[in-house]
């Protein structure tokens, strides 16, 4: 086991966020359906006035809403916006999926990539770097 | 990335996922915050029963996690298209991480240190065993000797053609074309193997 103390953080540190999150999820460990990669683009509806007012919404669900509504960002990306674990940002992304609130893309994966010139723009895009 | 926003264009999204791997204080979060805009990014980690202490298992109901700290970064080519690290350490306790960011993974790289190689043996495992093209890149630390690339190569029992490239973590434009190099290197294999799928099918 490891025993240097930089090398985890217990959720003790955070404790209160965290317990209140997790009532937040009804205890859910995981999303029920859409799994969320890291890398998909969450994007939602622009106009906050369509989820200020719902009180079946915590705080935490209108901070990714107010994060995606300015634009499209990935699970990763509102996870580290939001100081969140990664594993919380799924439960809120997914409650707000079954409401209907947010969209997801899902990324293109390399092996079903069309054609090569795509790579190609990426080496260039990172010479240009 | 507005782009993506209609569902009739969510398809124009591409996004890459390159990983880094490597022992503790290899340089992983120096490289990535080196060449991206870095990002602490935290997961929760199940707590094993090994790992569990007395207590825990006395108070009822109370479910104990860990939060592990993995580096993640992106750089954005252009619009809709996207380049995403992420580092964390190659090690057995953190395969459960590895598992989902591997998924779809373009390539990884795995960070060395030669006056501990052998940190690295867990990473080069993994990655030769899921078929996932990586390099290694060995990061030349002040007072380490320096090794040529064979002879990590043949320390590290490395396939053959898998690159080895010397690199500076600190260094931008050394984390640029260490990059690069895992691009080209994934690229040449996806050629391939799409041309073995073509002659057998
Ligand atoms: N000399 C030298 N030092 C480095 C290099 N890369 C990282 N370091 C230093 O090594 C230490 C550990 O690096 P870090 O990125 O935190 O390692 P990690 O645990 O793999 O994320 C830091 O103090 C870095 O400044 C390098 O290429 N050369
Ligand atoms: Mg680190």
């Amino acid at each position: 086991m490891n025993d240097d103390p930089g090398q985890q953080r217990w959720y003790d540190e955070d404790a209160g966020p965290l317990v209140r999150l997790y009532a937040l999820t009804r205890g859910r460990a995981r999303p029920r359906q859409e799994v969320f990669d890291l890398i998909a683009l969450i994007s939602a509806p622009p106009d906050p006035a369509r989820y200020r007012n719902d009180p079946t919404l915590g705080p935490e669900h209108t901070a990714v809403l107010d994060l995606t509504a300015r634009g499209a960002r990935s699970v990763a990306d509102l996870a580290a916006d939001c100081d969140l674990p990664i594993g919380v940002t799924r439960v809120i992304l997914s409650d707000l999926l079954e409401v209907g609130l947010i969209h997801v893309s899902r990324p293109l994966v390399p092996d079903r990539m069309p054609d090569e010139r795509l790579l190609q723009e990426v080496l260039d895009g990172l010479r240009a770097l | 990335m507005d782009s993506a926003r209609s569902d009739g264009q969510a398809s124009s999204y591409v996004a890459l996922k390159i990983l880094v791997a490597g022992g503790f204080g290899v340089g992983k979060t120096t490289m990535v915050g080196a060449v991206s805009e870095i990002r602490p990014l935290r997961t929760e980690e199940p707590l094993s029963e090994a790992g569990r202490s007395v207590d825990d298992t006395a108070s009822v109901n109370r479910k104990r996690t860990t939060t592990v700290a993995l580096d993640y970064g992106r750089i954005t080519i252009r619009e809709g298209l996207a380049l995403y690290l992420f580092g964390t350490p190659g090690q057995d306790r953190f395969w459960f991480l590895w598992d989902e960011l591997a998924q779809g993974a373009l390539g990884a790289v795995v960070l060395a240190d030669t006056r501990r190689l052998e940190d690295s043996f867990a990473a080069v495992d993994y990655f030769e065993h899921r078929d996932i093209p990586f390099i290694v890149a060995v990061n030349s630390f002040d007072g380490a000797r320096r090794y040529r690339c064979e002879e990590v190569e043949q320390a590290l029992d490395l396939d053959p053609g898998t690159p080895v490239v010397l690199c500076d973590a600190r260094e931008r434009a050394s984390g640029k074309e260490v990059l690069i190099a895992v691009v080209e290197h994934a690229s040449r294999r996806h050629k391939e193997r799409r041309a073995q799928r073509a002659q057998s099918g």
